[in-house]
Order: structure tokens, then sequence, then C-alpha cells
């Protein structure tokens, strides 16, 4: 997926009909989102509002909007609707990834990170 | 993200082993090709491509594709006077059931603005110049409607099986970014 792009279009990024998805968390990222909504914690209706505010407040911010950070505005909007719906509270995904990163430092490189109930109970850095 | 999904499956909301089947069968099973079919039958069997235009939603699903999100499907035709295009200005709506996930520059700004102010401009960069008389019509989806355009057949393709025709049509092709391939 190359992002040079071959079109006189600056900017607008051209694949062959390759991967859909960059990184393996963008797939995780699409396919909670379509569970939750299987699951009728949202309708389609509302994530592609939620979305399509999503790509706007970062295009304000600067974000270029070229099409591959756009599962990084899925995984906002969805961190979003989560909270939004009482699925899992901001305060929650904090505690977590406070917790993802505890055990990140404290595991040697090249072992699999596994979270223990201890990352969760240690209180937060200051 | 990986706090995302603890959290979400601790409270059962999610399970990994269901979110790795969702992911592979979205990578794998469904893609461009589905699409592919239903552009090939409907270019074989007339009565399909009336039912296909009438009701694309039923037609596809006949064929055994059909959506999660309960998306409404329309059939857009191209013909020798309009070529239709698709977008979403807003998000990237896009087909999932007949093609898979969306490339990346659907889901670009550039696209996503250009295309409607200077659809013919788009289209040559894709590399496709109509004649000036063809009318472009471009598609706006959105999360309850999705749209599937139906390419020319190629000329000199009647002696072809609908599998060889199904090879022909491109990703590009139902976007209306391109035309379906020469034999």
């Amino acid at each position: 997926m190359s992002r040079d792009s071959p079109l006189g279009l600056p900017g607008l990024p051209r694949d062959s009909e390759g991967p859909v998805f960059k990184e393996p968390w963008e797939a995780k990222a699409f396919a909670m989102a379509l569970r939750l909504h299987e699951r009728g914690v949202f309708t389609w209706n509302e994530w592609a509002e939620a979305l399509a505010h999503e790509i706007g407040t970062a295009r304000a911010r600067g974000d270029a909007d070229l099409g591959d950070t756009y599962y990084e505005h899925w995984l906002r909007t969805l961190e979003g609707m989560v909270a939004r719906k009482g699925a899992a509270s901001g305060d929650e995904l904090d505690r977590y990834q406070h917790a993802w990163a505890q055990a990140a430092e404290r595991t040697p490189h090249g072992s699999p990170i596994e979270l223990r109930p201890a990352d969760l109970t240690e209180p937060t850095v200051p | 993200m990986r706090a995302l999904e603890t959290v979400l499956t601790q409270k059962g909301y999610v399970d990994p082993a269901a979110l790795d089947v969702l992911i592979e069968t979205y990578q794998t099973k469904i893609g461009p090709r589905n699409g592919a079919r239903v552009v090939a039958r409907a270019w074989c069997d007339a009565e399909f491509r009336r039912r296909l235009l009438d009701d694309a939603t039923a037609a596809i699903a006949s064929l055994g594709f059909q959506g999660r999100q309960g998306e409404h499907m329309v059939a857009v035709e191209n013909t020798a006077e309009l070529h239709n295009m698709v977008v979403c200005t807003l998000c990237s709506c896009y087909p999932w059931p007949v093609l898979g996930l969306p490339p990346t520059w659907y889901k670009s700004a550039p696209y996503r603005a250009r295309v409607v102010k200077d659809p013919r401009g788009v289209l040559k960069d894709f590399g496709v110049t109509l004649p000036e008389a063809v009318r472009i019509r471009v598609w706006d989806s959105t999360a309850e409607v999705r749209y599937l355009v139906l390419p020319q057949r190629p000329a000199a393709t009647e002696h072809l099986t609908e599998t060889e025709l199904a090879d022909l049509v491109t990703r590009d092709s139902m976007i209306g970014t391109g035309l379906a391939r020469a034999p």
C-alpha cells in the first residue's frame, strides 16, 4: 500500500486491492465496533454520525485526513461511544491503560505482556 | 486499545475469539469478489439485473451476501451516456457485504472532497477518461444507503462464462473510479 500517489492529486493515497488494515489494532478496533453495534449498544446511524464528527474534529486539529489515520478516528469514536453508552467509562479506560503500561514496563523485552491484578491495584504514579 | 479491549471483554461486551473470527471474515472472506459475482450475474442474467436495479438489497441477499448494519443497498448502472461514482463525504460508509472494507484513498479527504467538485478530474487521476458527452453522477453514501456501481460489460465478452466475467470486475469499477477490465 503505497502512499506515494501516482495521481496528479497530491495526497490522495492509492493502493492495489491489498490488505485493508495496516496494523492488527486497526482490525481489533474495527471488530469491536461491529460487535458492540450487533449487541445493540448503539445504532449504525449513531456510529456514522459520531465517526463523521470525530473526523471533522481531527481535521480541525490539523489532521490531513488522508485515510491513513482513519482507524485512529475510529478508535477515538469507539472510546467516546462506549463512555457515552456506559459500556466503559473514561476512568476505567484510564485505569486499564495505566495497568497495561505498567505491565509493559515490568515485562522483559521479547516476552508476552500480561496483565496481573497487581497492575490494576497499584496506585497511579503521581 | 488494549485497555478498551480488556474492559469490554471483562464486562462481557466482546469476546476476543469472536473478534478474531470477525476480523478473519472481513479480511479474507468478504471482499470485492462478492461484488464482482453480483455484477457478473447481472451481465449474464437480464432478470437478475432487473431485480438488482429494482431492489439491490434483496437481489444481493439472494446470492448470500448480507449486511450486518442493516444497510439498504442501491445499484446504479453505468451506460454509454451515464457514469456513476460513489463517495461518502462525511465518513466512509461503504458497501461492505459486496466490496469488503474500503481502500485508503476512499477514506481520504482529498477523494471525498474532490469527487464531488471535480469527478472528471478524479477519474483522470485514476487513469480513466470518459467522452465529454458522458454525464457523471456522484452518489453520497450514508449509514443507511450504500451504493454499488454496475459497470458496463466490456466489449467482445459474449463468449465468456459468468466466472470469467467476474474476473474482469475490479473493485474500482464498482466504486466508479474505474471501468471493468477488457478480457
